[in-house]
């Protein structure tokens, strides 16, 4: 299948490891994957920040990047999330009922990595061997707005020499919230902590989740804190063989 | 035939009421978190409530059909409320009430303020009521020498302590058992100065001075649940036996309710008095349901008084995103899912209606500008709409909401930059590398400068990569 690759603003920049993984372990799987030149961002940034109006050129280009393509993935439930259920409302709002309709046309082939590979892909096996203990979050969006369900633990629960431990009070938010980890820092930390003190509990070696942007949050934590316990992208355990 | 624009409908009034908080969200959060109590009663209570209620709810198969159905019935409601609000006006005058229309909290605050004078009494008792709560009617009395009772018992400590309510089912969620002994010893006429702090015998003392308090006042407050437009018949849910009291043994009944509260026939209430108990306190059924159609000759109140308040909920209805708020029941199922509320608890967010509800509802019924934080006091984890037993999808007012506030003025050139940016991929390319040289401040992320200050209080920021993806991508 030819897949192409949203990588996501957050990921090209900062974790591009997450973007390569995916690109490794589809490529792995026989798929063949593909980088739209001329994305960036999908814009949830403006957009869950109250500015739609600067997110609209975001939305018109993901629209224009990717419609040439059957079948979009990116490894962020978060960004997926905004594509599926900000883009067209957003472009509704400002009267954009075509580029709406556009939006929404994408929006139903853009997945979420773990929706990829289950849902479409249809296999829940990918030949990954990660010899560590891990403790999975799952993101506010993929749980919540994606409602990607279990697709993420059953795709760990079949990588070789990965222990899998369970985190306590998994879908309790971890802080990050885009903005409002700036906007409410101290509300937020204070969230972080609790997610911290789960994830220390469970006494694995790795914290993993779908989005960049709360490991981003969760590994910002527990760096500060000197803490050992490393975040990785569930793209990086997948590809690892 | 000529025309009157009236204008737009007015938002919730200034000076009046307690919609508005004295501090942005952030500030008087940032009290709240320091508050080892606070952060302990919080935690225990939202863990203990979220395990009841999804017990219960679980129990029902129909659930989810049950939530799509009251907030099918709140839509139909909404969507033709001036009907529905004059039929019910016309059923409870029938009926022998009386009622009286109240665009605002100083108007509400009036009608009551003159009914209670009319009376010739000095004190009335109340029913736990939010719109009471959202209008300041208590300090409206008071500032007419009427001196209001409340007989909720939460409510009772959170009035005798000269305190805020800070959660919609439980107002004193905030108080340990001594603080509420400390209260009653200074506060309650007559208490018994050996009074202890053991639950029992609190709850006792709190009994004895209601009672005698039941027994020698004849008007009473209450809000209401819902009224049916078709019957007239206005409904209280509660737990204690207190509203039972208010509502039966007095001469004079007052009542105050928001025009949303409104169910247009019988049946509907099957669906919410399911919904209701199962949401907010984890319990199948509510010990108490009393149920009134304006005055029965010999039985119960003789004289029934519905006051109808607006106070913004007008303005919020020709709000097509946020209009929805007006569907909520009043459960505090958000608040207890809320991340956020859990840390913060209720008085960080102003208004009488704290959590996720309030963050919207507030700056609905105020107007956005009076409430400038609130939107953004919640990480749109999507809990609350999770949780809503009516399908509010607080999530996306929220959003809506943010897209209306006042924006600083640096964040404003900052967020018109960022976007810029991106829509130029050779800019964002070269952003990113710029990005990566400054290496954010050297030290991952110690003393970045405001307002990012925040992030880098307590997380390191990653270690910018060797390259970016799409530099790594271009040389495969």
């Amino acid at each position: 299948m030819r897949i192409a690759l949203f990588a996501t603003c957050l990921a090209d920049t900062l974790f591009p490891q997450a973007a390569k993984a995916t690109v490794h372990l589809l490529e792995r799987l026989g798929h063949e994957v593909v980088f739209p030149a001329g994305q960036t961002c999908c814009g949830q940034m403006h957009v869950n920040t109250g500015y739609q109006k600067e997110a609209l050129p975001l939305i018109r280009r993901y629209v224009r990047t990717f419609a040439p393509y059957d079948v979009v993935v990116a490894p962020s439930g978060s960004c997926v999330g905004s594509v599926r259920h900000q883009h067209a409302m957003v472009a509704g709002a400002a009267g954009d009922d075509g580029l709406a309709a556009r939006a929404t046309d994408i929006a139903t082939r853009t997945y979420e990595l773990s929706e990829l590979l289950v849902d479409v892909l249809g296999i829940e096996d990918v030949g990954a061997y990660y010899p560590h203990r891990v403790t999975y979050h799952p993101t506010c969006h993929s749980l919540r707005v994606l409602r990607v369900g279990d697709k993420p633990l059953r795709l760990l629960r079949n990588v070789r020499g990965l222990r899998l431990i369970e985190l306590p009070a998994a879908d309790q938010c971890c802080g990050f919230g885009g903005t409002f980890a700036v906007k409410n820092a101290e509300t937020s930390t204070a969230m972080l902590a609790d997610k911290m003190r789960h994830v220390l509990d469970t006494g694995a070696d790795v914290c993993t989740a779908g989005d960049a942007s709360c490991l981003m949050h969760i590994g910002g934590g527990l760096s500060r804190l000197r803490t050992g316990v490393q975040t990785v992208h569930l793209a990086e355990i997948l590809a690892s063989t | 035939m000529s025309q009157t624009f009236l204008g737009m409908p007015a938002t919730a009034p200034r000076g009046v009421g307690n919609l508005r908080g004295d501090e942005p969200f952030p500030a008087a959060a940032h009290k709240a978190l320091a508050d080892p109590q606070l952060r302990g009663n919080l935690r225990h209570a939202t863990t203990t409530i979220r395990g009841k209620s999804g017990r219960v709810i679980a129990e029902l198969p129909d659930w989810p059909e049950l939530r799509s159905a009251g907030s099918a019935l709140k839509a139909a409601t909404m969507a033709r409320l001036p009907e529905l609000l004059e039929q019910l006006e016309e059923r409870v005058t029938a009926a022998g009430g009386v009622v009286h229309w109240a665009a605002d909290a100083t108007e509400a605050n009036r009608i009551v303020t003159d009914l209670v004078r009319a009376t010739g009494q000095q004190r009335v008792i109340k029913v736990k009521s939010m719109a009471t709560q959202e209008i300041g009617l208590n300090e409206a009395l008071e500032a007419a020498g009427i001196t209001p009772v409340e007989t909720d018992l939460a409510e009772l400590i959170v009035q005798l302590g000269a305190d805020k309510p800070s959660h919609i089912l439980v107002p004193a969620i905030h108080r340990n058992r001594s603080e509420i002994r400390e209260i009653f010893l200074r506060a309650m006429p007559g208490v018994d100065p050996e009074l202890t702090d053991d639950p029992p015998v609190l709850a006792a003392a709190a009994r004895r001075y209601l009672r005698e308090t039941f027994l020698t006042t004849p008007v009473a407050i209450s809000g209401a649940n819902f009224a049916v437009a078709e019957t007239g018949t206005l409904a209280v849910v509660e737990s204690e036996g207190n509203g039972r009291m208010c509502l039966t043994l007095p001469d004079t009944l007052i009542t105050v309710m928001g025009i949303e509260k409104l169910v247009p026939t019988w049946p509907d209430l099957e669906v919410f008095l399911q919904l209701l108990p199962r949401a907010s306190t984890g319990e199948r059924m509510n010990p108490y349901t009393s149920m009134w159609t304006g005055v029965t000759p010999g039985d119960g109140p003789q004289n029934f008084h519905l006051v109808l308040l607006d106070n913004g909920r007008t303005a919020v209805l020709a709000d097509e995103t946020g209009r929805q708020a007006l569907h909520c029941i009043r459960c505090s199922a958000c608040l207890n899912v809320c991340p956020v509320y859990e840390r913060t608890g209720g008085h960080a967010y102003g208004s009488v209606y704290p959590g996720p509800i309030g963050a919207v509802l507030s700056p609905l019924l105020t107007g956005v500008a009076d409430n400038a934080s609130l939107p953004y006091a919640s990480s749109l984890c999507g809990a609350c709409f999770d949780a809503c037993p009516v399908k509010i999808d607080i999530p996306a007012i929220l959003v809506h909401l943010r897209n209306q506030a006042p924006h600083p003025r640096t964040e404003a050139a900052a967020m018109a930059a960022a976007a810029y940016t991106m829509d130029h991929p050779r800019l964002y390319a070269a952003a990113q590398h710029a990005a990566k040289l400054s290496r954010f401040a050297g030290r991952r992320g110690w003393g970045l400068p405001p307002p990012l200050n925040g992030w880098s209080a307590s997380r390191d920021l990653p270690e910018p990569p060797a390259e970016t993806f799409r530099d790594w991508w271009a040389k495969r």
